[in-house]
C-alpha cells in the first residue's frame, strides 16, 4: 500500500475520495485501525486515516443523546458518558484483547461500521438500534445525511441502519449521532453452577421469558469458566450460566429472588456483585476468554436461542474447539485449532437447519481472505446487495473486499 | 397534490391486465367494479382519494410473486396496501396503477415461545399477534392507537409506534426477520429468529420504506412477557410548559417510563366527555406516565415520579388502583382522536418529532399560530420521545379550510424541524409531508436515497408518487460527475 491520506475535515474526506473515484485509488478507511483484522482483508490502494475527524460535538445529558465526530475514540465517549451516570446501552466489544491488545477499543465510527453490540443485545438492542443520525461521503465523492438527532423518526428511508454494519463499504462517515441512556443504578449478576449446555439453554430461556427484565445470559462450559478472571466464576468448579439483572435498587433485589426461585432446579445457586459483575460481562463481551495465545481461530454465530447447544454440538462434533454462550443462546462464541479453511463447511453447516449465520472473527489474514467472512448470500440476495453497494459506490473505491469477495 | 401523470397506455390495457392478473389468482381475487373499488380509493388520510386501475387480493408468496413480476415486464405500477389505517396517503391508490392488497394474508404462522418470536403473515393485525399469545402471559410491545385495525407488514412499511415505545422501541427495534417480493419476482428473506443478519442490515432499510422498496409477505417478531406489574399515573398542569417540563425533567433523572404522553386542554376535555377515563378537567396540560416491572421497581419509581411532579408544580396526581382503572386511563387517550373527530367536522394529524427540551416553546408557537390561523388545535402526543400529533380541526365544507389547515400544517412541521426535529415520528411521509422533503433533506441526500430505490426497483414502478418530491430516472442518479482528476486540496495531510 502506498501513502495515506489523512483529511482534517468532511470538505477533504470528499476531495479525498472524487480524487480516488477519477481512477487514481481506493481506500481502506480507518478511525483508529483496532478492527483491521475483524472482517476480510481489504484490497485498497491506499489508506484514508480519518483519525483526525475526532471530537464530541454535542452532548446533552437530559436529551439523553450525543453527536461526535466520526473518529472520536470510543475510550473518550464513554468516560465523557460516565462523568453523568450515562452509557452506551448497546455495550460496544472491545476486540483489542482477542486481537493481541494494543489496538484499544477503537472509535465510534468504527463500532458503528461493524455494528459491534454486547450482551444486552437482545435486551436493549444493536448498536444499529442506538444511531440516531449521521453525515458520511459516498463513494461518489458526494456528501449526504440521513436520520436526525431525535428517537423518533421515520422521515426517508432508514440509512442509519444500512450504514450500520456496512464495514465502510457505502460511505466515509464523518458525523455520528446517537442515543445513550442511563446507566443502572444496581447490577447484580445470579449464577447457576454446573448446567449442562442443554439445561443452560432452558435455564436462560426461563430467566428470559420470565417478567425480570434480564439484561444479560450467558453460558460458560467447564472449561472456559475456569479461564475466567472472576473468581468467584473460575473457582464454582463447573459450568457457569450468568443472568445479568440491573435497574433501580429495590427493583434488582426484588428480580434476583424472583430469579433465584425460577432457578434452583437447575443447580447450585450463586450471585455476583457489582464490581464482579462488570468484570464478568466485560469478559463476556470482549471474548477475553479465547484471547489466549492469539493462535486459535474464533467464530462468533447468531442463532435462534433455542437451538444454541444443538447447533455448538454438531460442531464441535466435527471440529476439536470450545464454545461459550451469549445472548440466551443466540451468541454462540466458538475457538478451534486452526485449520486452512477455518473449518467453515462444519461451522456453516450446523446453522442450516435452525437459521442463522456465522462470522469468523480471528483468523490469518491468508485464511479470512480465502474462507467467506460473512455468512455466504443467496443468489438474489447476493444480487441486491451489490446492487446497493453500487449506489453507493459504483466504482468500488470505499474498503473493496472488506464484506465480501470482488464487493 | 400532484401525482405523477397517469400512463394512458397501461389504463386503456386494463382488461388485458385484469384477465392476466385473474389468472394468478383464482377466484374473488382480482376487483374492477367502480362500486367495489371505492372501498380501496383512500386510506387514513382521508382527504385525498383516488380509484385504483383495480386491486388484486393474492394469498400466497407466489402469487405476489408472479403479479410483480408479470406488472414488471408490463410496465405497471403497484401500490401495497395494508389495512389502508396510514395516516400519511402512503397507500393512496393512483389511477393507472393496480393496489395488491395483502388482507388475504391473514394467518399467524407460527408461535415459538422458545426463541420468543411469531411469525405472521402481513395482513395479521397488530393486535392479533399479542392475543395469540396472551395465554401464556406474552404480548408485543409496538402499540399503535390504531392496533386493532391496521396490519403488522403496514407497521413494518411504517415503522409503527406507539405509546410504549418510549421504553421498549419502535416497530424496527422488535422485528427479526421479514420474507419481501422485490417488484421482479425475486422472493428473499432476510433474518430470522436469530439477531443481526450479517451483511447490509436490509431488515432495517425494508422498515419504514413506505411501499417503496419491496411487498412485505411474511414477518418475524420479538415477543416479551408482560411486566409483573403496570401503573399508571396522572399527572395534572396548570400551563403547557410545567407539564413540558415535567417530561424533561423525569427523562432527565434518568427514568425510562414505559410511556409517557400528554393531552392539552382541548384532548383532554374531548376525550373525557367520549370516554369518561376520570381526567381531571380542571387543568391546561394532562401527563399519562405508566412505571411497569416488579412491584418494587413500579412503587419506586411512582414515589419519585410524584416528586418530580411535585417540584415543577403539578396540580395533582393520581395512580390507577387496579388494573381496570390503569385501562380506563388509557381507553381515553388511546380514543383521543375519535374523540376529536366528534367536536369537529374534519381535523388533520400531524406527526413531528422535536428534541424534548424545546416542547413548551414549540406548543406556544404552534399555539400562536393557531390564532393567526384561525382553526383550532388539540394536542394528544408522545410527550417522552418528543413525538407531537398536532390536530388540526377544520371543516372540509367551508371553502378553502382544507387549504388553510394543509398550510398549517405544513407551517408546524417547519418549526420542528427548525428547532432540530424531524417531519415524521411514526405516521411516514406518504403523499402528506413528501413536499416538504426539502426542508429537512438536500438534493443530494435525496437523491442518495432514491439510489437506494432504484437498486431495489429500477423502473420506479412501487408506490411511485409518494415519500420523494422529485421522481429521477435511475440513469440519471446513477451517473459520476467527477471532474477532477487530482487534489484540489493539496494540504491533506499524507503519511
Ligand atoms: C386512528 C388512528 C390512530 C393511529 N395511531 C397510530 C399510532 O399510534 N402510531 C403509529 O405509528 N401509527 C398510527 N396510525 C397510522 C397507521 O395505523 C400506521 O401507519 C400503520 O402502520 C399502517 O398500517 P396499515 O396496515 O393500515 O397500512 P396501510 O395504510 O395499508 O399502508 C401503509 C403504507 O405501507 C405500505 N404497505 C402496507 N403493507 C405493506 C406490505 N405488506 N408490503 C409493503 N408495503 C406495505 C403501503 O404501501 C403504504 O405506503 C394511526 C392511524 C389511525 C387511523
Amino acid at each position: 500500500m502506498s501513502e495515506s491520506l489523512g483529511p482534517n475535515s468532511a470538505e477533504q474526506v470528499i476531495e479525498a475520495v472524487q480524487w480516488a473515484v477519477s481512477g487514481n485509488a481506493s481506500f481502506e478507511v480507518l478511525g483508529s485501525g483496532s478492527k483491521r483484522p475483524y472482517g476480510r482483508p481489504c484490497q485498497a490502494s491506499q489508506a484514508l486515516d480519518l483519525s483526525a475527524l475526532s471530537g464530541i460535538g454535542l452532548y446533552e445529558p437530559e436529551e439523553l443523546v450525543m453527536g461526535a465526530a466520526a473518529a472520536t475514540p470510543l475510550s473518550e465517549i464513554e468516560a465523557a458518558l460516565a462523568e453523568h451516570s450515562q452509557q452506551l446501552a448497546f455495550e460496544p466489544m472491545n476486540l483489542s484483547a482477542l486481537y493481541g491488545g494494543g489496538g484499544g477499543a477503537g472509535t465510534i465510527g468504527g463500532v458503528i461500521a461493524c455494528n459491534l453490540s454486547g450482551p444486552r443485545r437482545p435486551h436493549a438492542g444493536a448498536a444499529r438500534d442506538h444511531l440516531l443520525g449521521f453525515q458520511a461521503v459516498s463513494g461518489r465523492g458526494e456528501v449526504f445525511k440521513s436520520g436526525g438527532r431525535v428517537v423518533k423518526n421515520v422521515t426517508g428511508f432508514d440509512l442509519s441502519k444500512l450504514i450500520t454494519g456496512s464495514f465502510g463499504t457505502l460511505g466515509v462517515l464523518t458525523e455520528i449521532t446517537f442515543k445513550v441512556l442511563p446507566a443502572p443504578q444496581k447490577l447484580r449478576t445470579v449464577l447457576v453452577i454446573g448446567a449442562g449446555d442443554g439445561a443452560a439453554i432452558q435455564a436462560m430461556n426461563k430467566a428470559l421469558q420470565s417478567a425480570c427484565e434480564v439484561s444479560g445470559a450467558a453460558h460458560l462450559p467447564a472449561a472456559v469458566a475456569a479461564g475466567c478472571g472472576v473468581d468467584r466464576v473460575s473457582r464454582a468448579g463447573g459450568a457457569v450460566t450468568a443472568i445479568r439483572v440491573e435497574g433501580p435498587a429495590p427493583s434488582v433485589d426484588a428480580r434476583c429472588r424472583t430469579l433465584r426461585g425460577l432457578l434452583e432446579e437447575f443447580g447450585e445457586m450463586g450471585q455476583l456483585s457489582s464490581g464482579d459483575s462488570m468484570a464478568l460481562w466485560r469478559q463476556v463481551r470482549d471474548a477475553v476468554f479465547f484471547a489466549g495465545d492469539g493462535q486459535s481461530q474464533v467464530w462468533r454465530l447468531s442463532v435462534p436461542p433455542a437451538a444454541g447447544a444443538e447447533t455448538a454440538a454438531e460442531i464441535l462434533d466435527a471440529i476439536d474447539g470450545r464454545v461459550y454462550y451469549d445472548w440466551g443462546g443466540g451468541l454462540l462464541w466458538l475457538a478451534m485449532a486452526p485449520l486452512a479453511d477455518a473449518g467453515y463447511k462444519a461451522v456453516r453447516g450446523a446453522l442450516k437447519a435452525s437459521g442463522g449465520h456465522a462470522t469468523l472473527v480471528r483468523a490469518s489474514d491468508e485464511v479470512r481472505a480465502s474462507v467467506p467472512v460473512l455468512q455466504p448470500q443467496p443468489a438474489a440476495l447476493a444480487a441486491l446487495t451489490a446492487r446497493i453497494k453500487d449506489a453507493f459506490d459504483p466504482k468500488g473505491v470505499l474498503n473493496p473486499g472488506r464484506m465480501y469477495e470482488g464487493l | 397534490m400532484r401525482m405523477p401523470e397517469p400512463d394512458a397506455g397501461v389504463i386503456s390495457r386494463r382488461s388485458e391486465i385484469i384477465a392476466a392478473l385473474g389468472a394468478i389468482v383464482a377466484g374473488e381475487g382480482v376487483i374492477f367494479d367502480d362500486d367495489e373499488l371505492g372501498a380501496y380509493e383512500c386510506d387514513g388520510l382521508t382527504a385525498y382519494r383516488q380509484l385504483p386501475l383495480l386491486v388484486v387480493l393474492p394469498e400466497t408468496t407466489e402469487q405476489v410473486s408472479r403479479i410483480l413480476d408479470f406488472c414488471h415486464l408490463n410496465g405497471v405500477k403497484v401500490v401495497p396496501r395494508g389495512a389502508g389505517t396510514s395516516l400519511s396517503g402512503g397507500a393512496l391508490p393512483l389511477a393507472d396503477a393496480v393496489t395488491l392488497g395483502l388482507s388475504k394474508f391473514n394467518r399467524i404462522i407460527e408461535v415459538d415461545f422458545g426463541n420468543r418470536a411469531v411469525v405472521a403473515q402481513p395482513g395479521v393485525t397488530n393486535l392479533a399477534i399479542t392475543a395469540a399469545v396472551a395465554d401464556k402471559g406474552f404480548y408485543y410491545a409496538p402499540d399503535p392507537s390504531s392496533q386493532i385495525a391496521c396490519s403488522i407488514g403496514g407497521n413494518v412499511a411504517e415503522n409503527a409506534g406507539g405509546v410504549h415505545c418510549l421504553k421498549y422501541g419502535l416497530t424496527t427495534n422488535n422485528l427479526l426477520g421479514l420474507e419481501m417480493v422485490l417488484i421482479n419476482g425475486e422472493v428473499i428473506r432476510l433474518g430470522g429468529k436469530h439477531l443481526d443478519g450479517g451483511g447490509y442490515d436490509l431488515l432495517g432499510l425494508i422498515t419504514g420504506s413506505e411501499g417503496l422498496l419491496a411487498v412485505i409477505t411474511e414477518v418475524t417478531v420479538r415477543i416479551l412477557k408482560e411486566p409483573q406489574t403496570a401503573r399508571a399515573v396522572l399527572l395534572g398542569f396548570s400551563s403547557n410548559q410545567a407539564a413540558g417540563d415535567c417530561v424533561a425533567a423525569v427523562i432527565g433523572s434518568g427514568i425510562i417510563p414505559a410511556a409517557m404522553e400528554m393531552m392539552d386542554k382541548p384532548a383532554i376535555h374531548a376525550a373525557e366527555d367520549f370516554i369518561h377515563a376520570g381526567y381531571p378537567l380542571d387543568v391546561e396540560a394532562l401527563l399519562i406516565v405508566e412505571l411497569d416491572g416488579p412491584e418494587a421497581e413500579v412503587t419506586y419509581l411512582i414515589e419519585r415520579i410524584e416528586a418530580i411532579a411535585g417540584d415543577v408544580g403539578a396540580l395533582g396526581v393520581r395512580v390507577s388502583w387496579d388494573e381496570n382503572e390503569r385501562q380506563k386511563f388509557w381507553a381515553g387517550r388511546k380514543a383521543a382522536f375519535p374523540a376529536i373527530g366528534r367536536i369537529t367536522p374534519d381535523y388533520y394529524c400531524m406527526d413531528g418529532t422535536i428534541p424534548r427540551h424545546r416542547l413548551p416553546e414549540v406548543l406556544n408557537r404552534t399555539a400562536e399560530m393557531s390564532d393567526r390561523y384561525g382553526l383550532r388545535l388539540a394536542n394528544v402526543f408522545h410527550a417522552g420521545d418528543g413525538n407531537l400529533h398536532p390536530l388540526i380541526l377544520y371543516d372540509a365544507n367551508v371553502p378553502g379550510e382544507l387549504e388553510k389547515a394543509e398550510d398549517f400544517g405544513a407551517d408546524i412541521l417547519r418549526l420542528c424541524v427548525e428547532v432540530g426535529g424531524v417531519l415524521t415520528g411514526e405516521h411516514g411521509v406518504g403523499v402528506e409531508k413528501r413536499d416538504l422533503m426539502g426542508e429537512m433533506f438536500s438534493e443530494d441526500d435525496m437523491k442518495q436515497q432514491q439510489r437506494v430505490k432504484c437498486a431495489f426497483d429500477p423502473d420506479g414502478l412501487l408506490n411511485p408518487g409518494k415519500v420523494y418530491p422529485t421522481l429521477h430516472r435511475c440513469v440519471e442518479l446513477g451517473r459520476l460527475h467527477v471532474s477532477r482528476g487530482q487534489l484540489r486540496f493539496p494540504d491533506i495531510p499524507r503519511f
